[in-house]
């Protein structure tokens, strides 16, 4: 059990984290006080074109210098500090939480039309496999996941989460089940530009990881959830698939099902699942999935874990549970639980 | 001689401190308690015994009235997931929709929800001697419905809606029980262990107290809703997975 909750200001409009953090400690029994982490997309508007590097360091000796060692050999820090932190009774700073801005150089790298995008993802790969001591937990530009081992309220107020403004919120209280509490292996889980908070477990996990890493990914966090962000960066980014039909890869319907869509969407949907079968996810599980471009809620197709979504106006919520919703929101218009399976989408309106 | 209830604002209050304070109230005697500004409170009245209504305004939090025997709690907004889980007696009239596995292993009384419920509504139901629960909701439901329900009723009136329920797993693992829904329902949407049979004039004289009590406590009209225009899924052996798990 764990519980998650999302936001999107579909205008772009920013908030800032005191609502969310209200809406996630609502849930405090949803967790174990041993993870709890937030992502906003549009806080760091002065650095629009750097990737926000965030970095857990054991110490700012071997592992920072082999870090900086590394960035520097493939682009350009223009920017960097350790992310401020407020010292709370109830949580050990277990790691010293640092952020670089940074640009990659685009002419290091072959055999990619992305080479800024994948030029980054190397670099997250390689210091997460290979550097002690040092673990990239957010690498997007213009966003940042914050998170620790804790209770939801104890690690947004280590990080005085209401200090940051962004249009998209995500949040995660974790119960950890299968894997350990620890900082690295709380949510949001991010690559790039996608950021994921999860609720349940991916039983598929060995099937999904076998097949990210045969296409360049490392999984080096101990949990099942870091899957999921490769697999977004993988079909949605990589392979180009709109948000909708990653989720109709990764839970698609029961082949029952697809023997009665209409011809077209029948060989369509036939296609998808013969083509990413080793993507399919098995297991109970609610999800929600950011971009810079909007996010997208779903759960497995027997929905074993819990979701809500509320909508008013430009806002769309999609929440474990309606009263966290309504916490963020009292006068929100409408309140529904979406079906199985079936994808909920919150795009910006440019 | 009229007693004034014991109102409670609960606006940010955890729901260890507010349990302790029904409990008390009720061994007090207060028969009478509302319940403001309640919003995501956990197991309100969980394992509460005797004779008192609560009225909730508000969202109340998961699991509400688990274990409970005996009271009545009307709930004047939606619920989230598994009111009644393991409800031993009493009654949750649910004025909005609810979430996930409500009724869950509910072993006497009566939910009713005059919206619409999640997933798995009714799962492991159970009757015995004199104990017979009753889950009862005005609109839809989705899938696997009543799954390995042991005991009980499940009546699902599908107002506003057509199909009644449209998810599939209808019954799915049911061994004891019936599951009662308006309209004809599709087979195929029917569980491993399901059948449907004909809902007949006895059954509807059975069940004509239920949905008319139903009916009268939401304010709706029940003449509509008395005929035998239902679908009544029953268990189609006591051992449905009879052979699954071992080899006779």
């Amino acid at each position: 059990m764990c519980g998650i909750i999302g936001v999107i200001d579909r205008t772009m409009s920013r908030m800032d984290g005191s609502s969310i953090k209200r809406a996630l400690s609502l849930m405090d029994e949803r967790g174990s006080g041993e993870g709890a982490g937030y992502v906003a997309y549009g806080i760091y508007p002065d650095y629009p074109d750097c990737y926000a590097i965030h970095v857990f360091f054991d110490n700012l000796l071997e592992p920072k210098s082999t870090v900086d060692r590394i960035l520097q050999t493939w682009g350009r820090i223009a920017h960097q500090e350790e992310i401020p932190t407020y010292d709370q009774p109830g949580l050990k700073k277990e790691h010293i939480p640092w952020r670089y801005f940074f640009k990659p150089y685009t002419d290091l790298m072959v055999g990619t039309t992305s080479p800024a995008d994948d030029t980054v993802k190397h670099i997250v790969m390689a210091i997460n496999s290979t550097v002690e001591g040092a673990l990239v937990f957010s690498s997007g530009i213009n966003l940042g996941v914050f998170k620790a081992a804790g209770w939801p309220e104890d690690v947004a107020n280590f990080y005085r989460i209401e200090d940051y403004k962004g249009y998209i919120w995500l949040a995660h209280n974790r119960y950890p089940t299968n894997t350990p509490g620890w900082w690295g292996g709380a949510h949001p889980f991010n690559l790039l530009d996608w950021a994921v908070v999860h609720n349940g477990e991916i039983t598929s996990y060995g099937t999904n990881r076998r097949y990210v890493e045969s296409n360049g990914y490392k999984c080096t966090m101990s949990t099942d959830t870091e899957v999921v962000a490769y697999l977004f960066d993988l079909l949605g980014r990589r392979h180009g698939l709109p948000s909708e039909i990653v989720v109709g890869a990764l839970a698609p319907p029961f082949w029952d099902e697809i023997d009665e869509m209409p011809q077209k969407q029948e060989e369509f949907m036939r296609v998808l699942r013969l083509t990413y079968g080793p993507a399919l996810m098995n297991g109970p599980f609610a999800i929600v999935v950011a971009t810079k471009d909007g996010i997208v809620g779903f759960t497995d197709r027997i929905k074993l874990r819990p979701l809500v979504v509320g909508e008013k106006g430009p806002l769309l919520y999609i929440s474990s549970e309606e009263a966290a919703i309504r916490v963020m929101d009292p006068d929100i218009e409408s309140i529904y639980m979406p079906r199985a399976g079936e994808p909920v989408v919150g795009r910006v309106m440019v | 001689m009229q007693v004034d209830p014991l109102v409670i604002d609960v606006k940010g209050m955890h729901y260890t401190p507010l349990n302790r304070m029904i409990r008390e109230a009720v061994a007090s005697g207060v028969r009478d308690i509302v319940l403001n500004n309640v919003l995501g409170q956990r197991f309100i009245g969980n394992g509460l015994r005797g004779n008192v209504k609560i009225t909730i305004n508000g969202v109340p939090g998961g699991d509400l009235g688990m274990f409970m025997s005996g009271p009545e709690c009307e709930i004047f907004g939606d619920a989230e997931h598994a009111p009644g889980n393991t409800m031993d007696n009493g009654y949750l009239f649910i004025h909005g929709s609810a979430g996930d596995a409500v009724a869950h292993s509910m072993r006497g009384g009566k939910v009713f929800v005059k919206g619409n419920i999640g997933y798995r509504g009714g799962i492991h139901m159970k009757e015995y001697d004199g104990k017979y629960p009753i889950l009862a909701v005005g609109g839809t439901t989705h899938a696997f419905l009543g799954e390995y329900m042991a005991g009980g009723l499940i009546l699902v009136l599908g107002i506003g809606q057509e199909p009644a329920v449209r998810d599939r797993g209808i019954g799915s693992g049911i061994h004891g029980g019936e599951i009662v829904i308006r309209g004809d329902i599709n087979e195929k949407l029917l569980g491993v262990g399901a059948k449907k049979v004909e809902f007949t004039e006895e059954d509807l004289e059975r069940l004509t107290p239920v949905i008319e009590e139903f009916c009268e406590r939401f304010g709706i009209d029940p003449a509509p809703f008395l005929d035998t225009n239902y679908s009544r899924i029953i268990p189609a052996s006591s051992r449905p997975f009879a052979g699954k798990y071992t080899w006779e």
